[in-house]
This record gives C-alpha cells, structure tokens and sequence, in this order.
C-alpha cells in the first residue's frame, strides 16, 4: 500500500508574520520532517495532518512572503511551489492561505493575488482574538461571499477553530467549495485598491489596535533608552549563553571522557581504538560539548524573533551597519556569531539582499566565537601576568576584552573592504515590517529549538567527524621507528612521535611561512590539527610538546611549558592570529552550503589567512621593537 | 499644504498625496505597495532611529514600516486638518 501518492498535497501560504508557522505547529504537532529543497539552501516544512474524514494530508509550511514577485531565495520557492513548478515539489491540491485578522486590507491583498491561480483555497483568518480584543468586528460570512472562498477564524496559539479548518479542508479537497478560475495576474496597486475596499466592507467595527504595541515601541525605538534596552539584552544574553551552559557543558565533556575512557579499558590497543577514542570520541565531543550554548543561543534568538523584537533591533542598528556597507539586517547573525559563527552564517538567510548577505557571511567568522576562549585562556594565563588596572579591573581581562573589540574592528573594516571590492554595488533599501510584538508561544519556541538544533548536530557534526578522523590518521601515521624513544617533557633534542608524522611533516613544511611573523615549528604543527576546530589547537600543542593529558581543563603543564618555550611577542602574535584565523571546517563546510559552491569558502579562508598573517606579523614585530 | 514623509512631525497624522515612483527600481516599488504605500492611505510617523533620525519608522494604515529617509523623501504626504 503507497500512502504517499494518494494524499493529498496542502500549503500554507502567507505573509510573514500571519502566523503561518504557528498555525502548522498546531495542525501537526509532532508529524514533522525538515529537509531542503533541490539546489536552495532554502528549508521544506512538511507534516501529516489527520483529517475529519479519515484521510490525511501532507501540509507543507511554505516560506512567508507578501506576494508572488519573488526577490529571495525563499520566496521564489513559494511562488514556484503554489506555480507547481519547484523542483522536488508535487503539484499542490489546495492552498490554506493564512491572513492576520489585525491587519486585513494589507493581508487580502495577497489572497487576491493567490485566488487568481484558480488553485482550490481556504483562508485562514488568523489571531482573530487579537482583532476582537482590539474592538475590531469582521463579518467572516461577508468575506466568505466576497472572495468566494471559505474563510475559518482561527487563533493558532491557542488552537482555536483547528477543527472548522479542517472540515473545510476536507470538503474543499472532496471538491465541494467553489474553485475559482485561473486569470491573469494584475497590477500590485489595483489589487491593494481592491482589498482595502473589501476590508472596508467587512470590518463592522474598527478598533483602535496596536496599543500595546505603540507603548513598547515608545521604549525600544526609543532614542535614549532604545539603544540601552538592546544592549541590556544582548549583555544577559551573553551572560546566559556562557553562565547556563557551563554545568551542562562540565557533564558532557565528563561523558565523553568516561567513554574514552571505558574504551581505553577494554579494547586492545590497537589503531582502531586509537581512532574511536581520538578520532571519533574526540571529533564528536568537539561538537557535542558546545550543544549546549548553541541551544541557549537559538532560544533567545527564537524568542527575539517571535516576540517581535528582532526587526526593532535591527532598525535600531541599520544606522552604524549602513556606514560599512551592510544592513540592519546583518545584526543578529554577527551577534549569534560570537557563540559560533556555524548559527550566525545560517541566520543570514533573513537578509533578503544576495551582496548583503554574502558580505555578512564572510565576515561572521571574525566574531570571537566560543571556541577562541580555550585558546586565549592558555595564552593569557601562560604569558598576561594578573596586575591590576585603575583598581577594578585587571590585564588578563582587558587583553580578552582587546581581542573581541579587535575582531569587531576587523569584521567592520573587512565588511567596508569587501563592499567597495568582490561583493560591490547597490544593495536593495533597508525596507522592513515591524509587526505587533507577540508573546512566544512555547511550543513554537520548543519546535524551534529541536530542528535548529538537529540541523546544528547533522551540519556541523558529519563535517568535524570527518576532519577529525582524517586529521587523527595524519597526526597518527607514520609511526616513528621501532628504536624510537618516547621523550621527556621539556627537552627539545627528541622528536615527538607527531613529527614523524604526515601532520607532522605538513607542519615542518609550513613553518618557514610562519617564521617571519614569530611562530616557531611547534606552533606550525599545532595549527594543522587546529584546523578541524580552534580549541584542538590547545591539545595538539599538548601533544606537540609531548605532555600527557593535556586538554581545556588540564592545562598547568603546558602553561609552564608555553613560558619555557615562547617569547612574549611570540605569544602576543599567537593571539593576534586567533582573532582572525579561519581555523575551522565547519564554517567553511557551512558556507560553501549557504553559498552554493567552494568559490566563497576558498576566497574566505585565503583573506583571512591573509588577515591573520598581517595582524600576527605587525604584532610580533611591533612587540619586538617595543618590548 | 503638502511635505515630504520625512519632514512629518513626530504622531502628527498625514495621507498619502503622490510615490515618486521615478526615483525608486520597480522591485522597491512594488515592495512599497505590499507593504501598504499607495496613495490615498493614512500615515504617521511614528519613531526615528538613534544615531542620527535615519531610518523611520512610519504607520502606513494598520502596519508599521521601518524604511531609510533616501526613501521617505520619495513620499509626498498631505497632513490631516
């Protein structure tokens, strides 16, 4: 029995902010499966809706858009998919239009555009709630007789009128509504005429509406107090994002040493247990550890987004973005980037302009991600000795603090650069709906955090699996010779077993490029482990300097060794190489999937190599001349 | 007397006289009257972004609108009585 071929294919379509993801929540629950579209970085929502007669339907939440002229990726798979001509897409056998009952004569406007594809139609008159609280009457038979289509009050979030939904459904899908005829599209002007009037002529009372709304906004676009209110939540953002996740963070990087470690017990030592436990434990470890920052940073970022309050921050930020050539837009993916540049280059995808969001994600790399801090903490701790500054603060803390404002600088200055040379022209007006604030629903917020997340794991997690494996085999094989012995911490006349290696050799090649700015062979060989991500950098010194059981918490021994083995300018050039370095896989694996192609990820690993190299050169030469 | 949306005082209520629609790519155009501009339609202006008053943010009938001053200056508004 093939289900699939006989259910019937449903979209909702409408409007941002209609709504229309919370009415798919609520209609399918559970019954959802993520995936992409053919060639588009753009995500397919479909899920299985039950309906009142037995049968089921496949529902597919389409991207929100205000009309059928298509200029983002996004909406042009909302067009072609109620067009029937997306690739990858069945031809649809019924469209569930989703309009915002508070804001009708903008939202009927595209039912009217959408009722000329003669396509079989429901509308959704959604937050009907928010309308009556208002004062607002609309006369929902009245609509009905006008556009001559069924129309089913609903409130998503409180899943009222679901089930009218879906008798009606079922009856239009057993062809029992009026199906319209297919005609010519027109004007965008005569059908906004046009649907005002029928606005005008359902709405039996008219509230005053959005007072709640104009009240916040009198705060958070507030000159003043705006700004402060923004920077306010960012600070408790970062707070939560680095203070919450510590204890989940402690107990993950505990289970994945246990389980390196009851490996290491029971198997033989052999090359396959060498590369379940360095390769595959530590690779997915890498990953798995940083889960729970990740989350907590798309929680607020959904929260942020469903509130309303996101395009707030965006207006309030358009101002300084537009100076360096990018859009207010740009603002929330640079944010999320300082936890991890791989969600900040995925929230790009709200930036409508191609250049904008292209320049957004090359540069998303240059915030101080998560994954710097292992770094910095050793080489602040080894070579920042702990004075006090004007009494409150201290050196360590400032220097940290001179490396986010440095990569900030840098992702400004890059940002300016690349809009006057590879990612130049006009980029479309900074034109934006700021819709009424909402409170979130948490089952949306939930539904949110689960897919983003899972495609956080599936993204990043295959990629850095991968690389780490492939990178242990280079760091593992050749063996060094049978008479080899195993050096002692400290001495510098033995080779470590990782420079009769291929990772090893790579390094030996590498190191008269690094020379000129200061880093020595030891550094050159850590880089090439550190490219699978930037933390390793701090264990594949450990094992370079030949240290047992060197990793983020047990980093003593190699502090001692770092003041031993590295100059202060050595050191200080290290850490201007980590504000800009694009050591890591997954951002580049990560782009080259938003991107479409290795074209970009290669242009951005080669300017910020290049970038890394300058600032680790003036620094070490500067410092030279200085110190 | 009619000005431009970017001269409106601050929640003094206006409508709509002319979009000069010379000054703008058709794309931008269209996007303005998806997002509510035509003329004929009430609008007030609503807030203006620190850091120097651009962009705005304009009630357009029931909607609000955040859009740069290069683009309010292409709206011509007649204030209500």
């Amino acid at each position: 029995m093939n289900i699939a071929v006989t259910n019937p294919v449903v979209a909702l379509v409408g409007n941002p902010n209609a709504g229309k993801t919370s009415l798919f929540n609520a209609l399918t629950g559970s019954r959802q499966k993520v995936g992409n579209y053919p060639g588009v970085t753009v995500e397919r929502k479909a899920g299985r809706l039950p309906l009142p007669d037995g049968r089921t339907a496949e529902l597919i939440d389409l991207p929100g858009t205000y009309s059928l002229a298509a200029r983002s990726p996004d909406e042009a798979v909302t067009r072609d998919a109620v067009l029937g001509t997306l690739p990858g897409e069945k031809r649809l056998d019924a469209i569930i239009a989703v309009i915002d009952a508070t804001n009708l004569r903008n939202h009927l406007r595209f039912v009217l555009e959408l009722r000329r594809l003669g396509l079989p139609m429901i509308v959704a008159l959604n937050m009907i709630d928010l309308a009556e609280r208002d004062g607002t009457m609309i006369d929902v038979s009245q609509l009905s007789t006008i556009l001559g289509l069924p129309v089913v009050a609903t409130v998503a979030v409180r899943r009222r009128g679901l089930g009218d939904l879906g008798d009606a459904l079922a009856a239009l899908l057993r062809g029992e509504a009026p199906a319209g005829a297919a005609s010519p599209q027109a004007d965008v002007a005569l059908l906004q005429r046009e649907a005002r009037a029928i606005a005008g002529a359902v709405t039996l009372a008219q509230g005053a509406g959005r007072r709640w709304s104009a009240r916040l906004d009198g705060v958070a676009l507030h000159p003043v107090w705006g700004p402060l209110l923004l920077a306010g939540l960012l600070f408790f953002m970062f707070q939560a994002v680095f203070a919450w996740a510590e204890a989940p963070m402690a107990w993950l990087a505990g289970l994945v040493t246990a389980a390196q470690g009851s490996l290491a017990a029971t198997m033989a030592d052999t090359a396959l247990r060498s590369m379940l436990i360095d390769g595959v434990l530590g690779g997915v470890g890498a990953v798995v550890v940083f889960l729970p920052q990740i989350l907590i940073l798309f929680f607020f970022i959904l929260v942020l987004e469903q509130s309303g309050y996101m395009v707030r921050a965006a207006f309030l930020m358009d101002r300084l973005m537009a100076r360096v050539g990018l859009n207010g837009r740009a603002f929330i993916p640079l944010i999320s980037s300082f936890a991890c540049a791989i969600p900040g280059i995925m929230a790009t995808r709200t930036i409508d302009s191609p250049r904008d969001r292209l320049t957004t994600i090359l540069i998303a790399p240059l915030m101080t991600c998560s994954a710097r801090l292992p770094v910095y903490a050793v080489v602040i701790g080894a070579f920042i000795p702990p004075t006090p500054v004007a009494g409150i603060l201290n050196l360590p803390g400032l220097v940290l603090f001179g490396l986010y404002i440095a990569g900030v600088v840098g992702a400004l200055v890059a940002a300016w650069a690349l809009r006057h040379t590879v990612t130049r022209g006009p980029s479309p007006t900074f034109l934006m709906e700021m819709p009424k604030y909402q409170w979130p629903a948490p089952r949306d917020i939930g539904i949110g955090m689960y897919q983003r997340g899972l495609a956080f794991v599936q993204r990043a997690g295959g990629i850095i699996l991968v690389s780490t494996i492939v990178l242990w085999a280079l760091a593992t094989w050749p063996k060094p010779p049978a008479n080899w012995d195993r050096p002692v911490a400290g001495s510098d006349n033995q080779k470590t077993a990782l420079e009769y290696s291929f990772a090893g050799r790579i390094g030996a090649g590498l190191e008269p490029i690094f020379r000129p700015i200061g880093f020595n062979k030891e550094i050159a060989l850590a880089l090439v482990p550190g490219m699978a991500a930037r933390e390793v950098a701090v264990s594949a010194l450990g094992t370079v300097y030949s240290l047992q059981g060197v990793d983020e918490d047990h980093s003593d021994g190699l502090i001692a060794q770092l003041r031993r083995s590295w100059s202060l300018p050595t050191a200080l050039a290290f850490l201007a190489w980590f504000v800009f370095a694009p050591q890591c896989i997954s951002t580049l694996a990560v782009t080259r999937r938003e991107t479409g192609g290795w074209k970009w990820p290669a242009f951005m690993f080669a300017y910020l190599f290049a970038a890394a190299y300058v600032a680790a050169g003036v620094t070490y030469w500067t410092a030279r001349a200085l110190l | 007397m009619p000005t431009l949306l970017e001269n409106l005082s601050r929640g003094k209520a206006a409508t709509i006289a002319a979009i000069d629609r010379d000054g703008i790519d058709p794309d931008t155009a269209q996007r303005l009257h998806e997002l509510g501009f035509d003329e004929g339609v009430d609008v007030e202006l609503l807030h203006r972004a620190p850091f120097g008053g651009d962009p705005v943010a304009v009630r357009v009938g029931n909607m609000v609108i955040a859009l740069r001053l290069s683009m309010a200056r292409l709206i011509e508004v007649e204030r209500s009585a």
